[in-house]
């Protein structure tokens, strides 16, 4: 079990004046930060600052020499083969648009296909949609089930169908609207029989359950530090180093090359380098290292154990409640989505507000699953390793008493 | 200011029942379609101006509590007005939302936002049916010119 109230000692939002008997359910969107983190993001504007990989005075070789060993830090926290597959960027949307960009665009060719699913965010299918307007390989989308959650038969049928043409398959591992975990190691198996890459979107996953890619074999693993306790403006590309190798980078610049003359040639560096020019977030990468330090402290089978069981708690208790519709009652980490019966999503959240809980409503940048469950608008409530039992008893006496007349009264 | 649960009935009525709700397939109809700045409210408005004047609005579409009675409430005030009294009538409500002075006599049953700069948050749900209206009768105008 872990120690609550030192985790939540640790964090400054929740100790702060503003946060005191409020209630913050929206991590899926961005976590809090513990103080280890915020330290040394302070600690390089004020005793480190100096830009890597570049002077040749003491600070500059110390920062670059801390930043790099984040990079090793990160790849044995997803027991990378090696600090090179590891791809510092600006989070998961740029890691995302980077493969679709390098990979997607350089290798695929018309009559190709992408294979994903309709419960994917903005991020990880529009990239993909611009792949096909520039190559002509066409989108093609497991069904999901009626729940909206990936199927695996009808998968399996979908890779006897297509075969071989399926060069990529693209997925979250965890839903950001239903929170569902998506067997991602044998979606791989699978896709590896018929040749296809697999870029796994593990923004909503990896801050919450132990990922190994190694184990899970999958070929791109994209996420942000923001929603697993480090800094916003950082996330990270892993992908397996002969495919990086292959791969274009999305920027050319500073950092990336090792020469380049007049007559236009080039000389990349060898990834993740080639991948980084300009001056990256060092501040957000130092502060990235913190949180992994921080999560690695704690283990994240323990992260996992104790967010599942917070989870049940907080869905079991929300599937009590009669005025509420959930979405994803089967759902494992995290997330819960739902409506208070005939009343507008958004008007439910600003009243949550008003009772000082904080969630998410609107279609959370998935907006074809929203078709799927059959509901224009939900409310999305995801809890972390800070929130607490008592905070979810809090919340639901709240729910419960939701009504037309309060959700109206908290905006007048 | 108005009474607080004035303003609730108010707008408890205009959401349950929202006047001038209709989707409109009519040429002589101005259309607007909102959905550009949020993801959530998603309004349509329609407004058919004959000799300067408003002869009928209309709106549809999903929206919360605030947008859907804040743009119910504006057709009502706006139906048989000039577009420049129209303008007038939205700049007034526009002051209000800015917490600047206002004329509350122009608003009549659109005070019952009155207090709605409060909530930062529902500022742009008060605003986005409103402002389409006023995008439409701008666009009449400089059509004319």
């Amino acid at each position: 079990m872990m120690n609550k109230e030192k985790i939540r000692a640790d964090f400054p939002m929740i100790q702060s004046e503003f946060e005191k008997g409020r209630i913050y359910f929206d991590s899926a969107a961005t976590s809090f930060k513990p103080k280890c983190v915020i330290d040394k993001v302070v600690e390089y504007y004020t005793k480190e600052s100096a830009n890597i990989h570049r002077g040749d005075y003491d600070l500059s070789y110390q920062v670059s020499s801390e930043y790099e060993t984040v990079r090793k830090l990160c790849a044995k926290f997803l027991n990378a083969k090696s600090e090179n597959e590891i791809v510092f960027t600006s989070g998961a949307s740029s890691s995302l648009n980077l493969v679709a960009y390098g990979y997607g665009q350089k290798f695929l060719k018309a009559d190709d296909i992408i294979l994903s699913t309709e419960a994917e965010h903005a991020s990880n299918i529009l990239p993909w949609f611009k792949v096909s307007e520039v190559t002509g390989a066409r989108i093609e989308y497991i069904p999901l089930d009626k729940e909206g959650i990936f199927d695996l038969e009808a998968y399996k049928k979908v890779l006897s169908d297509l075969g071989n043409k399926i060069k990529v398959v693209t997925l979250a591992h965890v839903s950001n609207v239903l929170g569902n975990i998506v067997p991602i190691k044998e979606v791989t198996r699978l896709a590896h029989e018929v040749g296809a890459v697999v870029v796994c979107d593990g923004a909503q996953s990896v801050p919450h359950i132990k990922v190994d890619v190694q184990d899970l074999d999958v070929d791109f693993l994209c996420f942000s530090s923001h929603k697993m306790l480090g800094p916003s403006g950082v996330g990270v590309l892993y992908g397996k180093y002969e495919l990086l190798d292959v791969m274009d980078p999305f920027m050319l610049g500073g950092g990336s090359n090792a020469r380049f003359d007049i007559c236009g040639n080039i000389l990349l560096k060898n990834p993740p380098f080639k991948f980084e020019a300009g001056t990256p977030c060092v501040e957000g990468v130092l502060g990235f290292g913190e949180a992994l330090k921080y999560l690695m402290d704690i283990g994240m089978e323990n992260v996992e154990e104790e967010g599942r069981e917070l989870h049940k708690y907080f869905l079991e208790e929300m599937l009590k409640l009669d005025n509420v519709i959930v979405y994803n009652p089967k759902s494992e980490t995290s997330i819960v989505t739902f409506n208070v019966k005939d009343i507008f999503a958004q008007d439910v959240a600003c009243y949550l507000n008003s009772q000082g809980i904080a969630v998410r409503s609107g279609n959370h940048c998935a907006k074809i699953l929203l078709n799927v469950i059959g509901a224009s608008e939900t409310i999305r409530a995801s809890l972390y390793l800070y929130n607490t039992k008592e905070e979810v008893d809090r919340a639901i006496e709240v729910i419960k008493g939701v009504t037309l007349e309060k959700c109206i009264g908290a905006s007048i | 200011m108005m009474d607080e649960l004035l303003k609730r009935d108010i707008i408890l009525d205009h959401y349950q029942n929202p006047r001038n709700k209709r989707e409109v397939n009519d040429g002589s109809y101005l259309k607007n379609h909102m959905a550009a700045d949020s993801c959530i409210d998603d309004i349509t408005v329609y407004v058919k101006i004959v000799d300067d004047k408003i002869e009928d609005i209309a709106f549809d579409g999903v929206g919360c509590t605030i947008s859907t009675a804040s743009t119910s409430i504006m057709t009502e005030l706006l139906t048989e007005k000039t577009v420049d009294e129209a303008l007038a009538i939205i700049g007034e409500y526009e002051k209000m939302i800015a917490e600047e002075d206002f004329d509350a006599d122009k608003l009549a049953e659109a005070n019952a936002f009155d207090t709605l700069s409060k909530q930062a948050n529902r500022i742009k749900c008060g605003l986005i049916g409103i402002e389409g209206i006023k995008e439409l009768l701008e666009r009449y105008k400089d059509g004319k010119q």
